[in-house]
Protein backbone atom coordinates (compact mmCIF):
# COMPACT_ATOMS: atom_id res chain seq x y z
CA UNK A 1 0.00 0.00 0.00
CA UNK A 2 1.27 3.46 -0.84
CA UNK A 3 1.29 6.07 1.62
CA UNK A 4 0.39 9.85 0.40
CA UNK A 5 4.26 10.89 2.14
CA UNK A 6 5.83 8.86 -0.36
CA UNK A 7 3.48 9.73 -3.26
CA UNK A 8 4.10 12.98 -2.49
CA UNK A 9 7.99 12.30 -2.25
CA UNK A 10 7.83 10.96 -5.35
CA UNK A 11 6.07 13.28 -7.51
CA UNK A 12 8.60 15.29 -5.87
CA UNK A 13 11.53 13.90 -7.93
CA UNK A 14 10.10 14.45 -10.86
CA UNK A 15 9.12 17.78 -10.25
CA UNK A 16 12.99 18.59 -9.39
CA UNK A 17 13.82 16.79 -12.33
CA UNK A 18 11.59 18.60 -14.57
CA UNK A 19 12.92 22.10 -13.25
CA UNK A 20 16.66 20.77 -13.68
CA UNK A 21 15.49 20.04 -17.36
CA UNK A 22 13.99 23.01 -17.74
CA UNK A 23 16.90 25.23 -16.76
CA UNK A 24 19.39 22.97 -19.20
CA UNK A 25 16.84 23.95 -22.15
CA UNK A 26 16.49 27.76 -20.70
CA UNK A 27 20.29 28.42 -21.39
CA UNK A 28 19.79 27.51 -25.37
CA UNK A 29 18.07 30.24 -27.35
CA UNK A 30 16.09 27.04 -29.82
CA UNK A 31 15.12 24.88 -26.56
CA UNK A 32 14.29 28.01 -24.16
CA UNK A 33 10.77 28.24 -24.30
CA UNK A 34 10.32 24.57 -24.05
CA UNK A 35 12.39 24.85 -21.22
CA UNK A 36 10.10 27.31 -19.38
CA UNK A 37 7.48 25.10 -20.13
CA UNK A 38 9.10 22.29 -18.94
CA UNK A 39 9.81 23.93 -15.75
CA UNK A 40 6.43 25.59 -14.84
CA UNK A 41 4.91 21.43 -15.58
CA UNK A 42 7.26 20.91 -12.78
CA UNK A 43 5.51 23.67 -10.51
CA UNK A 44 2.18 22.26 -11.35
CA UNK A 45 2.62 19.04 -10.44
CA UNK A 46 5.00 19.82 -7.31
CA UNK A 47 1.64 22.41 -6.15
CA UNK A 48 -0.89 19.59 -7.18
CA UNK A 49 0.42 16.88 -5.22
CA UNK A 50 1.32 19.00 -2.28
CA UNK A 51 -2.44 19.69 -1.82
CA UNK A 52 -2.98 15.63 -0.80
CA UNK A 53 -1.26 16.10 2.07
CA UNK A 54 -3.03 14.63 5.01
CA UNK A 55 -1.70 17.94 7.75
CA UNK A 56 -4.14 19.92 5.55
CA UNK A 57 -7.36 20.28 7.00
CA UNK A 58 -9.18 23.12 5.82
CA UNK A 59 -8.62 24.24 1.92
CA UNK A 60 -10.68 27.38 1.87
CA UNK A 61 -7.82 30.05 2.71
CA UNK A 62 -5.51 28.05 0.34
CA UNK A 63 -7.50 28.05 -2.92
CA UNK A 64 -8.54 31.39 -2.50
CA UNK A 65 -5.31 32.42 -2.35
CA UNK A 66 -4.33 30.71 -5.16
CA UNK A 67 -7.04 32.35 -7.34
CA UNK A 68 -5.92 35.18 -6.12
CA UNK A 69 -2.74 35.18 -6.63
CA UNK A 70 -3.10 33.64 -10.17
CA UNK A 71 -5.33 36.20 -11.56
CA UNK A 72 -2.79 38.75 -10.31
CA UNK A 73 0.06 37.40 -11.64
CA UNK A 74 -1.55 36.26 -14.97
CA UNK A 75 -2.87 40.11 -15.20
CA UNK A 76 0.17 41.77 -14.42
CA UNK A 77 2.29 39.11 -17.02
CA UNK A 78 -0.51 40.34 -19.48
CA UNK A 79 -0.52 44.29 -18.80
CA UNK A 80 3.22 44.66 -18.88
CA UNK A 81 5.18 46.41 -21.72
CA UNK A 82 8.31 44.21 -23.29
CA UNK A 83 10.41 47.10 -22.15
CA UNK A 84 9.25 47.08 -18.86
CA UNK A 85 10.40 43.50 -18.63
CA UNK A 86 13.49 43.54 -15.98
CA UNK A 87 11.67 45.49 -13.41
CA UNK A 88 8.97 43.38 -13.63
CA UNK A 89 11.26 40.32 -12.90
CA UNK A 90 12.31 42.50 -10.10
CA UNK A 91 9.01 43.27 -8.41
CA UNK A 92 7.83 39.34 -9.02
CA UNK A 93 11.28 38.23 -7.29
CA UNK A 94 10.63 40.93 -4.18
CA UNK A 95 7.06 39.42 -3.77
CA UNK A 96 8.90 35.77 -3.77
CA UNK A 97 11.39 36.86 -1.40
CA UNK A 98 8.30 38.13 0.94
CA UNK A 99 6.72 34.73 0.69
CA UNK A 100 9.51 32.47 2.03
CA UNK A 101 10.06 35.71 4.45
CA UNK A 102 6.17 34.87 5.71
CA UNK A 103 6.92 31.21 5.30
CA UNK A 104 9.72 30.96 7.77
CA UNK A 105 7.66 33.78 10.26
CA UNK A 106 4.46 31.12 10.48
CA UNK A 107 7.11 28.13 11.18
CA UNK A 108 7.83 30.24 13.86
CA UNK A 109 4.12 31.23 15.06
CA UNK A 110 3.12 27.43 14.51
CA UNK A 111 5.53 25.85 16.83
CA UNK A 112 6.87 27.51 19.63
CA UNK A 113 9.69 24.85 21.06
CA UNK A 114 11.64 24.69 17.46
CA UNK A 115 15.23 23.12 18.12
CA UNK A 116 18.10 26.19 18.09
CA UNK A 117 19.58 25.08 15.03
CA UNK A 118 16.11 25.14 13.27
CA UNK A 119 15.72 28.33 14.79
CA UNK A 120 18.96 29.42 13.00
CA UNK A 121 17.81 28.19 9.96
CA UNK A 122 13.99 30.03 10.10
CA UNK A 123 16.10 33.31 10.94
CA UNK A 124 18.24 33.05 8.03
CA UNK A 125 15.59 32.50 5.62
CA UNK A 126 13.77 35.79 7.10
CA UNK A 127 16.68 37.94 6.78
CA UNK A 128 17.44 36.76 2.93
CA UNK A 129 13.86 36.71 2.58
CA UNK A 130 13.49 40.33 3.65
CA UNK A 131 16.59 41.81 1.96
CA UNK A 132 15.83 39.98 -1.31
CA UNK A 133 11.93 41.88 -0.80
CA UNK A 134 12.96 45.37 -0.22
CA UNK A 135 16.25 45.48 -2.11
CA UNK A 136 13.75 44.28 -5.61
CA UNK A 137 11.35 46.81 -4.90
CA UNK A 138 13.88 49.25 -4.71
CA UNK A 139 15.56 47.64 -7.83
CA UNK A 140 12.24 48.04 -9.12
CA UNK A 141 11.38 51.78 -8.02
CA UNK A 142 14.92 52.78 -9.36
CA UNK A 143 14.29 51.01 -12.70
CA UNK A 144 10.52 52.05 -13.76
CA UNK A 145 11.17 55.43 -12.41
CA UNK A 146 7.18 55.78 -10.80
CA UNK A 147 8.70 57.13 -7.56
CA UNK A 148 11.68 58.99 -9.17
CA UNK A 149 10.72 61.76 -6.43
CA UNK A 150 11.34 59.14 -3.42
CA UNK A 151 14.21 57.21 -4.90
CA UNK A 152 16.11 58.56 -7.44
CA UNK A 153 17.78 56.56 -10.32
CA UNK A 154 21.06 56.80 -9.78
CA UNK A 155 23.39 56.11 -6.70
CA UNK A 156 21.97 57.77 -3.63
CA UNK A 157 24.85 57.99 -1.08
CA UNK A 158 24.78 59.88 2.41
CA UNK A 159 27.53 60.78 4.74
CA UNK A 160 28.04 57.86 7.15
CA UNK A 161 26.14 55.12 5.36
CA UNK A 162 28.49 52.45 5.60
CA UNK A 163 29.00 52.76 9.53
CA UNK A 164 24.36 52.87 9.29
CA UNK A 165 24.95 49.76 7.26
CA UNK A 166 27.75 48.16 10.18
CA UNK A 167 25.39 49.32 13.24
CA UNK A 168 22.23 47.30 10.98
CA UNK A 169 23.97 44.27 10.41
CA UNK A 170 25.51 44.24 14.14
CA UNK A 171 21.91 44.53 14.77
CA UNK A 172 20.53 42.13 13.37
CA UNK A 173 23.05 39.65 14.41
CA UNK A 174 22.19 40.97 18.01
CA UNK A 175 18.62 40.42 17.80
CA UNK A 176 18.40 36.92 15.64
CA UNK A 177 21.23 35.34 19.03
CA UNK A 178 18.45 37.09 21.28
CA UNK A 179 15.78 35.40 19.42
CA UNK A 180 17.56 31.61 19.30
CA UNK A 181 18.85 32.04 23.13
CA UNK A 182 15.29 33.32 24.57
CA UNK A 183 12.48 32.08 22.42
CA UNK A 184 10.41 32.01 25.44
CA UNK A 185 11.22 35.25 27.12
CA UNK A 186 8.70 37.71 27.14
CA UNK A 187 9.15 39.91 24.15
CA UNK A 188 10.72 37.58 22.27
CA UNK A 189 7.92 38.54 19.70
CA UNK A 190 9.49 41.50 20.00
CA UNK A 191 12.94 40.95 19.33
CA UNK A 192 11.75 38.64 16.20
CA UNK A 193 9.67 41.51 14.78
CA UNK A 194 12.91 44.18 15.06
CA UNK A 195 14.78 41.85 13.23
CA UNK A 196 12.04 41.25 10.82
CA UNK A 197 12.11 45.25 10.15
CA UNK A 198 16.11 45.72 10.43
CA UNK A 199 16.39 43.30 7.97
CA UNK A 200 14.27 44.88 5.43
CA UNK A 201 15.79 48.18 5.92
CA UNK A 202 19.25 46.32 5.21
CA UNK A 203 17.19 45.25 1.97
CA UNK A 204 17.26 48.82 1.17
CA UNK A 205 20.12 50.29 2.49
CA UNK A 206 22.30 48.08 0.11
CA UNK A 207 20.54 48.85 -2.91
CA UNK A 208 19.93 52.91 -2.86
CA UNK A 209 23.93 53.24 -3.32
CA UNK A 210 23.60 51.34 -6.70
CA UNK A 211 23.24 53.22 -9.86
CA UNK A 212 20.47 52.48 -11.99
CA UNK A 213 22.86 51.28 -15.26
CA UNK A 214 23.54 48.32 -12.71
CA UNK A 215 20.55 47.09 -11.52
CA UNK A 216 20.11 43.70 -14.10
CA UNK A 217 22.86 42.52 -12.03
CA UNK A 218 21.79 43.70 -8.76
CA UNK A 219 18.58 41.53 -10.00
CA UNK A 220 20.32 38.98 -10.56
CA UNK A 221 21.72 38.72 -7.16
CA UNK A 222 18.71 39.22 -5.50
CA UNK A 223 16.95 36.12 -8.11
CA UNK A 224 19.69 34.26 -6.14
CA UNK A 225 19.09 34.87 -2.53
CA UNK A 226 15.44 34.66 -3.48
CA UNK A 227 16.46 31.02 -4.04
CA UNK A 228 18.62 30.61 -0.85
CA UNK A 229 15.64 32.55 1.18
CA UNK A 230 13.04 29.21 -0.31
CA UNK A 231 15.87 26.58 0.13
CA UNK A 232 16.59 27.80 3.43
CA UNK A 233 12.71 27.75 4.22
CA UNK A 234 12.93 24.41 3.02
CA UNK A 235 15.49 23.25 5.29
CA UNK A 236 13.69 24.73 8.11
CA UNK A 237 10.87 22.74 7.14
CA UNK A 238 12.35 19.86 5.94
CA UNK A 239 11.18 19.77 2.03
CA UNK A 240 13.45 18.63 -0.31
CA UNK A 241 12.13 19.87 -3.44
CA UNK A 242 11.85 23.38 -2.08
CA UNK A 243 15.89 22.69 -1.21
CA UNK A 244 17.00 21.57 -4.19
CA UNK A 245 14.80 24.13 -6.24
CA UNK A 246 16.13 26.65 -4.22
CA UNK A 247 20.07 25.61 -4.54
CA UNK A 248 19.41 25.53 -8.06
CA UNK A 249 18.00 28.97 -8.29
CA UNK A 250 20.65 30.29 -5.70
CA UNK A 251 23.64 28.66 -7.59
CA UNK A 252 22.48 29.28 -11.20
CA UNK A 253 21.81 32.72 -9.88
CA UNK A 254 25.32 33.36 -8.62
CA UNK A 255 26.98 32.08 -11.76
CA UNK A 256 24.86 34.12 -13.98
CA UNK A 257 25.26 37.15 -12.32
CA UNK A 258 28.95 36.70 -12.67
CA UNK A 259 28.31 35.99 -16.33
CA UNK A 260 26.35 38.95 -16.48
CA UNK A 261 29.35 41.30 -14.71
CA UNK A 262 31.79 39.78 -16.93
CA UNK A 263 29.76 40.95 -20.39
CA UNK A 264 29.92 44.67 -18.67
CA UNK A 265 33.59 44.19 -17.98
CA UNK A 266 32.95 44.49 -14.15
CA UNK A 267 33.23 42.49 -10.92
CA UNK A 268 30.59 42.52 -8.73
CA UNK A 269 32.33 44.11 -6.11
CA UNK A 270 32.65 46.80 -8.05
CA UNK A 271 29.47 47.05 -9.21
CA UNK A 272 27.94 46.57 -5.15
CA UNK A 273 30.46 49.07 -3.94
CA UNK A 274 30.95 51.40 -6.78
CA UNK A 275 28.88 54.28 -5.30
CA UNK A 276 30.84 54.67 -1.67
CA UNK A 277 33.96 54.74 -3.58
CA UNK A 278 32.79 57.50 -5.57
CA UNK A 279 31.82 59.37 -2.22
CA UNK A 280 35.01 58.51 -0.70
CA UNK A 281 36.89 60.16 -4.09
CA UNK A 282 34.91 63.15 -3.80
CA UNK A 283 35.57 63.88 -0.34
CA UNK A 284 39.46 63.62 -1.12
CA UNK B 1 14.80 12.78 7.75
CA UNK B 2 18.06 13.84 8.89
CA UNK B 3 20.01 17.33 8.44
CA UNK B 4 22.79 15.49 6.88
CA UNK B 5 21.17 14.14 4.26
CA UNK B 6 19.31 16.82 3.35
CA UNK B 7 22.77 19.43 3.38
CA UNK B 8 23.94 16.61 0.63
CA UNK B 9 21.24 17.21 -1.23
CA UNK B 10 21.95 21.18 -0.59
CA UNK B 11 25.20 20.59 -1.51
CA UNK B 12 24.42 18.51 -5.18
CA UNK B 13 21.88 20.92 -5.80
CA UNK B 14 24.22 23.64 -5.87
CA UNK B 15 26.91 22.31 -8.18
CA UNK B 16 24.62 21.01 -10.75
CA UNK B 17 23.06 25.04 -10.64
CA UNK B 18 27.04 26.09 -11.56
CA UNK B 19 27.06 23.29 -13.93
CA UNK B 20 24.16 23.79 -15.95
CA UNK B 21 24.50 27.99 -16.70
CA UNK B 22 28.03 27.99 -17.24
CA UNK B 23 27.70 28.90 -20.97
CA UNK B 24 24.76 30.76 -21.61
CA UNK B 25 24.55 33.52 -24.45
CA UNK B 26 23.91 37.15 -23.56
CA UNK B 27 20.80 37.39 -24.79
CA UNK B 28 19.51 35.07 -22.82
CA UNK B 29 20.41 36.17 -19.90
CA UNK B 30 17.02 38.19 -18.65
CA UNK B 31 14.48 35.22 -19.78
CA UNK B 32 16.94 33.12 -17.79
CA UNK B 33 16.70 35.21 -14.91
CA UNK B 34 13.11 35.34 -14.89
CA UNK B 35 12.29 31.77 -15.54
CA UNK B 36 14.90 30.78 -12.13
CA UNK B 37 12.79 33.44 -10.61
CA UNK B 38 9.83 31.95 -11.29
CA UNK B 39 11.27 28.71 -9.80
CA UNK B 40 12.00 30.44 -6.82
CA UNK B 41 8.47 30.41 -6.28
CA UNK B 42 8.59 26.86 -5.01
CA UNK B 43 8.26 28.99 -1.09
CA UNK B 44 4.31 27.92 -2.43
CA UNK B 45 4.46 24.43 -1.74
CA UNK B 46 6.07 25.51 2.16
CA UNK B 47 3.13 27.88 2.83
CA UNK B 48 0.20 25.30 1.30
CA UNK B 49 0.79 23.41 4.81
CA UNK B 50 0.50 26.50 6.93
CA UNK B 51 -2.21 28.09 4.86
CA UNK B 52 -4.20 24.28 5.24
CA UNK B 53 -3.48 24.43 8.97
CA UNK B 54 -6.72 25.92 10.86
CA UNK B 55 -4.93 25.25 14.49
CA UNK B 56 -3.48 28.63 14.96
CA UNK B 57 -5.05 31.57 13.02
CA UNK B 58 -2.00 34.02 12.95
CA UNK B 59 0.10 31.03 10.86
CA UNK B 60 -2.74 30.69 8.52
CA UNK B 61 -2.38 34.27 7.68
CA UNK B 62 1.06 34.42 7.44
CA UNK B 63 0.51 31.08 5.29
CA UNK B 64 -1.95 32.33 3.18
CA UNK B 65 -0.77 35.79 2.56
CA UNK B 66 2.70 33.66 1.28
CA UNK B 67 0.59 31.26 -1.02
CA UNK B 68 -0.81 34.27 -2.63
CA UNK B 69 2.34 35.86 -2.93
CA UNK B 70 4.00 33.25 -3.85
CA UNK B 71 1.20 32.33 -7.04
CA UNK B 72 1.87 35.92 -8.00
CA UNK B 73 5.50 35.26 -8.32
CA UNK B 74 5.02 31.39 -9.90
CA UNK B 75 2.37 32.80 -12.51
CA UNK B 76 4.01 36.17 -13.16
CA UNK B 77 6.91 34.50 -13.56
CA UNK B 78 6.10 32.12 -16.23
CA UNK B 79 4.34 34.41 -18.48
CA UNK B 80 6.44 36.71 -18.34
CA UNK B 81 9.42 34.68 -19.07
CA UNK B 82 7.19 33.16 -22.26
CA UNK B 83 6.19 36.45 -23.33
CA UNK B 84 9.63 37.38 -23.51
CA UNK B 85 10.88 33.96 -24.99
CA UNK B 86 8.11 34.07 -27.51
CA UNK B 87 9.72 37.88 -28.83
CA UNK B 88 12.65 36.23 -29.44
CA UNK B 89 11.87 33.88 -31.70
CA UNK B 90 9.97 36.24 -34.53
CA UNK B 91 13.71 38.13 -34.49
Amino acid sequence: MLNTEFIINAVYVLSAALFILGLKLLSHPLTARRGNKLSAMGMLVAICVTLIDQNILAYEWILVAIVAGSAVGALIAKKVALTEMPEMVSLLNGVGGMASLLVALAMVEADSAIESYLLVIVLLAIAIGGITFSGSVIAWAKLSGKVAKLISSGSTVFAGQAVVNILIVIGIVILGILVVVYPQAANSAIYLYSFVTLCIVLGVMLVIPIGGADMPVVISLLNSYSGLAACAAGLAIDNNLLIVAGALVGASGIILTSVMCKAMNRSLTNVLFSGFQAVSTSEI
Amino acid sequence: MSFIYLSMILMLAIFLGFELIRKVPATLHTPLMSGANAVSGITLIGAIAYSGNENLLLAQILGSVSVFLATINVVGGYMVTDRMLAMFKRK
